[in-house]
């Protein structure tokens, strides 16, 4: 084996310029996907850790139904104090889960004794929120980062719009279930910054304050956040929650409970689905590109050698030895693509790392981009370039071993 | 029994509708560690003979032993190990692999087609190399050396897997008269020194006086049989 890779390097080397021009153009298409998947996943995953670590959380449990009338914030689709107690039975059973947070949704009026607007508010215990959603604290831009009983943290565009701002009097205004409306005054603890995706523009108080602006007689969960400690497992702990409460059951037989992924619950989960099929398509494109530029390259090794097949073929060599050498030949023009891609590739994308780049993403501006490549994608391609030269070299290489060596002797 | 037994052998070749016989029912009869030429003008069948023997062909007609091998029976596979382990060739154009040195050039059957043990290898090598006095050239490549130079190599390669005969078509066709002599005196040593049967096609009146059995082909047929002082058959 070492032999054949000998010739192979050899003959590579015998058509310098060609063979630098196909490891060039395999090298270029290495890099290309290299920075791409950096730059893409860096983005997905950073937007995806926003949403999920400063509003959404990993996962979600809701009473059925909820979501689906979620737009409208109903209240009477909450989680009654036993069925929350079977939450937290289950939620506290599961070591994969690092913390998680009830929460109390509403709609209500946002008055600042002059002007009235609409507020989208969430109910919450300011510790398990911040351990659930830890970016939160760093979106409050204007004072406290903490959220205490009569405080309230209201958005950016709101306290823009209205004009106020922290330390600020204002009134929440809601409807309870039963269709009466009350009222509660709030001191402006904090303004949060705006992000995209469901959730980015609502205002948060205190679970006790909630409780008392909509006159709950008892405690009513709207949607319980869960934060995992490994993103990883998320499939995992989804199917373990969901087959825990899966015994809990409505009187009509229904699962009492519906617990989602962070996928399911924001539209950022189609943008991440297209940024894997957009990769899809540029690894295909990577594929054509060395598959093309090696079968060329092949093709025309095996056309320019017809002479030396026949020799070697007339002197004894086996097809199948013959069919090797071309094989391998493939396989190490592929090789040397990989290497020197992987390695400016991974220059490339430090570069970028260091030049610190910056974004916007709906109202999130000056997000910085951080890409990075990971040892799988690395393989992949490898993996990906390395089969397709192989395969690439299947066809010549056959046909150079098939050579009838009296023919290929002939030959000028 | 001869090394190479040839009864009746006829090869006929298609071109478009006509039917070209090359070879009209040839006969003879080789011992080992011979030293034979066929000769006769262009056209006359030589190549075609050469080719048989050496299993890069098969004839239409007729039969052709080699050793114990009907060799007009092997099929591809079968004809590419027979020749990797019984045959050695010497062509025109010397046909070394431009990418290997002198040395890796005769040690190329050994590795990719007998596999034979380093020890072993490095020793044949260097037998061989001192035998056609290129010993001193053996990291060179073929572009390095000249066209009798690569002609040695290529009688060394030929011989490096201790082949019972050795084949060489016109093998002095590309180098000048003194070389070609030469060569040709290199061939008749290691006939000496290894037993070797060597065959070889030429139409080059001076290099056959060289042959010490000499085959004349014309149109297809044995037209004659040249025995020299030397020639075993004599």
């Amino acid at each position: 084996m070492r032999n054949l890779f000998k010739i192979a390097i050899r003959n590579l080397l015998r058509y310098k310029r060609r063979t630098l021009l196909t490891a060039s153009l395999i090298t270029i298409g290495v890099i290309f996907v290299l920075v791409f998947i950096s730059i893409s996943g860096s983005f997905k995953n950073m937007m995806v850790g926003q949403i999920t670590d400063s509003m959404l959380g990993h996962l979600q449990i809701h009473k059925r139904g909820y979501v689906a009338s979620i737009d409208n914030l109903p209240l009477n689709l909450n989680l009654k104090p036993n069925a929350m107690k079977k939450v937290e039975g289950v939620l506290q059973t599961i070591p994969e889960i690092e913390s998680f947070s009830p929460r109390i949704k509403f709609g209500g009026l946002f008055s600042n004794f002059t002007e009235t607007t609409n507020i989208r508010l969430n109910g919450v215990l300011p510790e398990k929120e911040f351990k659930t959603v830890p970016l939160m604290p760093s979106r409050i831009t204007a004072g406290k980062k903490t959220l205490q009983p009569g405080e309230i943290l209201i958005p950016d565009l709101l306290s823009k719009g209205m004009g106020v701002k922290p330390g600020d009097t204002v009134v929440v205004v809601a409807t309870n279930q039963d269709g009466s409306v009350n009222g509660k005054q709030f001191i402006i603890s904090g303004v949060l910054e705006g992000v995209t995706g469901p959730g980015g523009r609502d205002g948060y108080i205190h679970l006790n304050d909630a409780v008392e602006v909509l006159r709950m007689e008892e405690v009513e969960i709207s949607e319980v956040a869960i934060r995992l400690k490994d993103f990883g497992k998320l499939e995992k702990v989804n199917a373990e929650i969901s087959n825990l409460l899966s015994g809990e059951v409505t009187k009509q037989g229904k699962p009492a409970f519906e617990v989602h992924t962070w996928e399911k619950l924001s539209p950022f989960y189609n943008i991440a689905t297209m940024i894997d099929l957009m990769t899809f398509f540029i690894k295909l494109m990577l594929i054509a590109v060395v598959l093309i530029s090696i079968m060329n390259v092949m093709i025309m090794s095996v056309y320019e050698r017809v002479r030396e097949i026949g020799t070697i073929a007339a002197i004894g060599t086996l097809p199948g030895k013959i069919l090797s050498m071309f094989v391998v030949e493939g396989f190490c023009l592929g090789l040397i693509g990989i290497i020197t891609g992987n390695i400016f590739g991974m220059a490339i994308v430090f570069i970028l790392k260091l030049a610190k780049i910056t974004f916007a993403f709906g109202r999130q501006e000056g997000l910085i981009l951080i890409p990075t490549v990971n040892v799988g994608d690395l393989l992949v391609i490898s993996a990906i370039v390395i089969a397709v030269s192989v395969i690439a070299s299947l066809q010549p290489a056959y046909k150079a071993s098939r050579m009838e060596p009296i023919k290929a002797l002939r030959s000028v | 029994m001869g090394l190479i037994v040839s009864e009746n052998l006829q090869k006929d070749y298609q071109a478009g509708e006509v039917t070209v016989r090359a070879l009209k029912g040839v006969s003879f009869n080789i011992e080992p560690a011979s030293f034979v030429s066929f000769v006769g003008p262009s056209g006359s069948g030589k190549t075609t003979l050469l080719n048989l023997i050496g299993c890069l062909d098969k004839p239409t007609g007729g039969s052709l032993k080699i050793g114990e091998a009907d060799v007009s029976a092997l099929d591809r596979k079968q004809g590419a190990s027979f020749r990797g382990k019984n045959i050695g060739f010497i062509f025109q154009d010397f046909n070394l692999m431009p990418v290997l040195t002198v040395y890796e050039n005769i040690e190329y059957p050994l590795l990719m087609v007998q596999e034979v043990p380093v020890k072993e290898r490095e020793k044949r090598i260097l037998n061989l190399l001192q035998a056609v006095g290129m010993l001193e050239q053996k990291d060179k490549y073929p572009d390095q050396i000249s066209g009798g130079q690569k002609q040695r190599v290529a009688v060394a390669r030929a011989l490096v897997t201790n082949p019972m005969l050795v084949l060489a078509d016109e093998p002095t066709a590309n180098l000048d008269h003194s070389t070609a002599y030469r060569v040709i005196e290199l061939m008749k040593k290691m006939r000496d020194e290894f037993k070797t049967t060597f065959i070889f096609s030429t139409h080059d009146q001076k290099i056959v006086g060289e042959a010490e059995i000499i085959y004349t082909l014309e149109d297809g047929e044995l037209t004659g049989k040249q025995v020299k002082g030397g020639g075993k058959n004599a």
